[in-house]
């Protein structure tokens, strides 16, 4: 009895992936799916391919301040890599990064723990997640600029505090510093982590708790040895999504560092108004670098193909 | 590793709301046993099952292991152990690390609980598989990584909700024949839920039946097979007849009763007062297709149905106010007087076949 049930297994386990190998004969049909791929391809050459060839063909051109000139120089890049003040902006948006980074995802996985472990209701969870969503209805701008009042020398947070007697003079640091730009980009990034980790940590099957408490795991040991591997390649996404959008940041660095911190973006932004747009390109050809070896790194990391 | 413990529930109650899922049961599953909760979907067992586990509190009454009360203690605690209905293995952890995990809580040593673990997997012939993740295993195999990673921690009572309902109908009967031999040699409780009648009958020394968060029945497969308690046993078994009518006296020691707009039967047991509701039960697979030779215990109907069942033939019997009797009769005593459907038989059973039905205080 034991043996025609262990072939009928493997003889099922076979014959699937020969089912999906099989090419379609039919040539037409080919065509046709090709066809349908087509508008995709279209776009996606037209907005991605051809800009970012034309940045690396860019990059490589010779300028003055009158005009760009076709030629192939590497002095672009001698340029961008050779000089200490690129270095450091590079490390000071690498810091940026990293903090901004460190606060979303510890933020970002709390809040997306409290809605999908804390809220029973599917109608409560769909409305605070809605809540969190509420700030993107205004533009960045609009959200960074309004926290100006808040943060600025006679602004909110320091009237409180001297009326309430904790300071006898206004903080200076609350804004246009490294702060205010890691708060701004908190607020205005932290949803692109809340989102994926609750996402996962909506699919982790439900038992799955039950049975490492069923095991003797403590709350403490269900977090950390059960919800928090599950909740890796959500959390990979919203570094990725985090990390590439604080790297190619530069209003929020202008605006609330008011101009005394530098981010590569910002950079490339200057650059581009003294019309030296090689310099910029190639700029951009080595940012472009860094954020897929990061993002190349997390996926190293983290398998999210489950995710997609 | 044979320490079984006594299960005893003292008027469990569970109450979700104003719902109550479990209403006061009390049970006693003594130690070593099978025992089947067995039950259409809704009926308390799986809350039940929960609750002696842990994971879901009692609203109402103890609960008992040995001669330790559990009611409040953390599952891990109980001296119990679950296996959940679609195993919950962890989906990052490989096979070793998913059996040694509950070793890992408490703190053992890394070493000595992968060898622990690999110990449980062998005894389960899961060795050769001890480095793969879950998503890689079928399901028969999932099922004994599961049992493996329950019965590391030497509960003494093991609980297995719905263990079989995910299987394919082939592998649930080897994986059922598993089961049992298991228990056997570990010698432990193991309590189990499941709504198919065929595997609680199968498995189970004790077989308690549920329905609206009650117990109707609670004995060995074979009293409850050949005598159902309630009218819901003999139907949700599916082995009676069950025919309601009105109690009208006894004669011969046989319980009377009419059905309305149809016959009078006759069945053992003590009959309720004259007028009171009474269900009697008739073994389907003693049923003749002859005249009766004492009065009550027969009919005669019209079939509506047969079915060919190889050994047997299933008759669908309408007559005398009774509808949808069964019949099943041996093969070869219908083919040698065959009958098709629209005819009229007769059809008949001894006193002994037909049983008074109890039932539950309401």
């Amino acid at each position: 009895m034991e043996r025609p049930v262990a072939v009928a297994e493997h003889a099922v386990s076979v014959a699937e992936p020969e089912a999906k190998k099989r090419r379609k004969p039919f040539s037409l049909s080919r065509a046709a799916s090709y066809l349908q791929a087509l508008p995709l391809w279209l776009v996606l050459g037209f907005f991605l391919l051809l800009p970012i060839l034309l940045l690396l063909v860019v990059s490589f051109w010779d300028y003055d301040f009158s005009g760009l000139y076709p030629d192939f120089l590497t002095l672009n890049y001698e340029d961008v890599l050779g000089s200490w003040v690129t270095w450091k902006t590079y490390l000071n948006t690498l810091k940026f990064a990293a903090i901004v980074w460190a606060i979303t995802l510890f933020v970002g996985f709390w809040i997306a723990y409290f809605l999908a472990f804390h809220v029973r209701k599917a109608t409560t969870q769909t409305v605070l997640f809605l809540i969190c969503t509420v700030p993107f209805l205004t533009s960045n701008i609009i959200r960074m600029i309004s926290w100006i009042p808040v943060l600025g020398r006679n602004g909110l947070v320091n009237s409180t505090l001297i009326q309430l007697g904790i300071i006898p003079q206004p903080i200076e640091w609350l804004l246009y510093s490294d702060f205010a730009v890691v708060l701004a980009m908190v607020h205005l990034y932290t949803l692109f982590m809340v989102t994926p980790i609750f996402n996962t940590l909506m699919r982790i099957d439900r038992s799955l708790i039950e049975a490492a408490r069923d095991a003797g795991a403590s709350a403490f040991q269900v977090l950390w040895t059960v919800i928090l591997p599950l909740a890796k390649p959500g959390m990979a996404i919203g570094t990725i999504f985090v990390v590439t959008l604080v790297m190619a940041d530069f209003s929020t660095v202008q605006v609330m560092s008011g101009g005394q911190s530098a981010s590569v973006a910002l950079m490339m932004k200057n650059q581009m108004s003294l019309l030296q747009y090689p310099a910029a390109a190639a700029n951009a050809v080595v940012l472009l670098a860094i954020v897929l070896l990061m993002v190349g790194g997390i996926l190293r990391i983290v398998d999210i193909r489950k995710e997609l | 590793m044979s320490k079984a413990a006594e299960i005893e529930l003292a008027s469990v109650t569970k109450r979700y709301g104003s719902a109550v899922a479990v209403d006061a049961i009390s049970l006693r599953i003594p130690a070593g046993t099978y025992c089947c909760l067995l039950g259409p979907s809704g009926c308390g067992k799986t809350s039940t099952l929960r609750m002696i586990a842990g994971h879901e509190d009692v609203s109402d009454g103890d609960i008992l292991l040995g001669n330790t009360m559990i009611t409040q203690l953390p599952p891990a605690r109980r001296g119990t152990s679950m296996m959940f209905q679609s195993y919950a293995l962890f989906p990052h952890l490989d096979l070793i690390d998913n059996v040694a995990f509950s070793l890992r809580m408490k703190g053992v040593e890394r070493t000595e609980r992968r060898n622990k673990a690999l110990e449980m997997l062998k005894l389960m012939q899961m060795d050769g598989y001890a480095s793969r993740r879950p998503a890689q295993l079928s399901g028969g195999q999932q099922q004994r990584v599961a049992l493996a990673r329950a019965l590391i921690t030497d509960p003494e009572a093991l609980l297995l909700d719905e263990p079989l309902s995910a299987l394919d109908p082939f592998l649930k009967i080897r994986m059922r024949a598993e089961l049992k031999k298991l228990q056997t040699q570990l010698g432990i409780t193991f309590v189990h839920v499941t709504h198919s009648q065929e595997e609680a009958m199968a498995l189970a020394d004790l077989i308690v039946i549920m329905n609206d968060g009650r117990i109707e029945q609670a004995a060995t497969p074979r009293e409850v097979f050949e005598t159902p308690a309630t009218a819901f046993v003999a139907r949700f078994m599916g082995d009676h007849n069950v025919v309601s009518g009105r109690g009208a006296g006894s004669a011969d020691g046989l319980a009377l009763l009419d059905v309305p707009n149809g016959g009078k039967f006759a069945a053992t047991g003590t009959a309720p007062g004259d007028g009171a509701p009474i269900d009697i039960a008739v073994r389907t697979d003693r049923v003749r297709l002859r005249p009766s030779d004492t009065k009550g215990l027969g009919f005669t109907g019209t079939i509506s149905n047969i079915e060919y069942r190889g050994a047997s033939v299933k008759l669908s019997v309408d007559g005398a106010g009774i509808e949808d009797f069964t019949a099943i009769v041996d093969e070869r005593s219908f083919f040698e007087k065959p009958a098709s459907v629209g005819e009229a038989v007769p059809v008949s059973w001894d006193a002994g076949d037909a049983i008074v039905l109890g039932r539950l205080a309401t």
